[in-house]
């Protein structure tokens, strides 16, 4: 029982930083109808910046708030700059450009930053935290708090504020929106600011867990894919809770199942998204998308 | 001087011309129809007063000329566009539809007072403000997309065909509003429509449209009594 509770727990933490991670996805696609594939490197990115002012010997929180400033400007500049210009061509183009900008990343933090692995701090004790006969690590515990709190943070921000409102707006229909008098090509941007955003969190809070390298984002990004397919790729709340179910279900399964252990962990991911894809495409909280012809 | 005042207004769709210099005016607080048949471009001429097709020719809205300018900042100056297929906000509440439509005005407090105005008129929308837009009917969305027009507190209205779609009940209550807006607000609308009769009572000028030329202008009852346009637009 102890096992299984414990499990759960740093199933939930991995699966927040999925969720969030999803999130950042599910924001761009609901807006551009784009998968950024460069989502993962961006987040990976923004930690090492963040690596970078921790060792230059600023306390973690304020490296934290800084690499999220940073990030939210990152992102929007890459809409600005590397996406605006193919705006209107076709999807393909723009995936092409998205999986340019993450082999540019990638290579760009091994040029800079080398290929070897390092570890990255956390912010919470390493005592764990004993409840009862349970044992928790602080760090599951605090990523889970820290992620519940961007996810109160971006509720609030697009259900009660009117940069917010506006925002869903131009993702769901552009033209009215501009008759509103929004400027739609800045609503981009700034959504691509914050998914950037999101998307640093999920990389500060894994980074403990998986060690700093340029490629490690390559299997979170994989999970972040089967979240949001599996909460569906229309629905923002979904991908959060597809991404608990898939850290959750993840960590059970490489216990419990002895041939797949932590070897096979990623198989699970991909088998998730086979099951969702053939089973119920638009996920369990997405709608069917229907195109006119 | 004329709120609104197109001259020589050619519009096109890659390379298709649809508008060939046409020439028509809205007059501050007047209500101007532009009738014609499908595919005569009224639709592109509404459109291309808010700036969302390609032009040539002279707009000018109060003096100052609108070419070249981006949507968002036409309807900055005042103009609200109820376009074709109203333009809902299906996944968003009543209410944020119409917050919406506020966005472009930067006055503080300007948003309370605009909604009580929009659900004075329109009662149905108040009862349903919590609602989802993509629940109400086409009527009520028709409602909903002049209301969120509203919100700009605009000088010149324009409405893309509203009767399409709606029972003769429900388009006689539109207009009645349209017109109750127009008197109290002193709103200069411009009218796009299909139907004529509707159309040719609530205006004071109208213009008929065929295939991107205007053929015909004047007082709105000058053309009701024209005995082609009766035969061609109004069937009696």
């Amino acid at each position: 029982m102890e096992i299984f509770l414990q499990q759960v727990v740093s199933g939930l933490a991995t699966g927040g930083i999925y969720g969030s991670l999803a999130l950042a996805l599910v924001m761009i696609y609901q807006a551009t109808d784009v998968v950024n594939y460069a989502q993962g490197e961006m987040a990976m990115f923004s930690t090492y910046l963040a690596w970078t002012m921790i060792n230059a010997g600023l306390p973690y929180w304020a490296a934290f708030v800084a690499t999220l400033a940073i990030a939210f400007v990152g992102g929007l500049v890459i809409e600005r700059v590397v996406i605006r210009p193919v705006e209107n061509a076709p999807i393909l183009t723009i995936v092409i450009v998205c999986i340019g900008l993450l082999v540019i990343l990638n290579s760009l933090a091994g040029w800079i930053y080398s290929y070897i692995q390092k570890p990255f701090p956390s912010p919470f004790p390493e005592t764990p935290i004993v409840i009862g006969t349970v044992v928790f690590g602080a760090h599951d515990l605090g990523a889970i708090g820290v992620t519940l709190v961007v996810l109160v943070f971006l509720y609030v921000f697009f259900r009660y504020t009117m940069l917010g409102l506006a925002m869903r707006a131009a993702a769901q229909n552009p033209s009215s929106s501009r008759l509103c008098g929004i400027r739609v090509g800045w609503m981009l941007a700034v959504g691509w600011g914050l998914a950037a955003l999101v998307g640093a969190v999920a990389g500060m809070m894994v980074a403990p867990i998986v060690f700093l390298d340029p490629n490690m984002m390559g299997g979170i990004l994989i999970y972040a894919f089967a979240s949001a397919t599996l909460g569906g790729f229309t629905s923002p709340g979904g991908a959060v809770l597809g991404g608990l179910i898939v850290g959750v279900v993840e960590n059970l399964v490489g216990t419990y199942v002895r041939f797949i252990g932590t070897e096979l962990k990623l198989t699970v991911a991909l088998t998730m998204i086979l099951v969702v894809l053939v089973v119920k495409p638009s996920g369990l909280f997405g709608r069917a998308v229907v195109h006119r012809v | 001087m004329a709120l609104l005042e197109v001259e020589g207004l050619e519009a096109q769709y890659g390379w298709t011309k649809v508008l060939h210099g046409i020439r028509f005016e809205v007059e501050d607080g007047g209500i101007t129809t532009i009738l014609g048949a499908n595919g005569a471009g009224k639709t592109t001429t509404l459109r291309a007063v808010c700036g969302m097709v390609r032009t040539a020719g002279e707009i000018r809205f109060d003096g100052r000329r609108l070419a070249g300018r981006a949507t968002e900042d036409i309807v900055r100056l005042g103009i609200a566009h109820v376009p074709e297929g109203r333009g809902t906000f299906m996944q968003l509440t009543v209410e944020e539809n119409l917050r919406l439509g506020a966005y472009a005005r930067r006055e503080k407090g300007a948003l309370a007072g605009a909604l009580t105005r929009v659900y004075d008129y329109f009662p149905v929308l108040g009862e349903r403000r919590r609602q989802i837009a993509g629940s109400l009917s086409g009527g009520e969305q028709q409602m909903l997309a002049v209301g969120r027009a509203l919100m700009l507190r605009p000088r010149l209205l324009l409405l893309d065909e509203p009767s399409l779609g709606l029972a003769p009940l429900v388009v006689r209550e539109i207009f009645r509003i349209v017109r109750a807006i127009n008197r109290e607000e002193r709103v200069g609308v411009l009218l796009v429509e299909q139907n004529a009769a509707t159309a040719l009572d609530l205006a004071d000028h109208a213009y008929l449209l065929e295939t991107g030329r205007v053929v015909m202008s004047g007082p709105s009852a000058d053309l009701r009594r024209d005995d082609a346009i009766r035969r061609a637009y109004l069937g009696y």
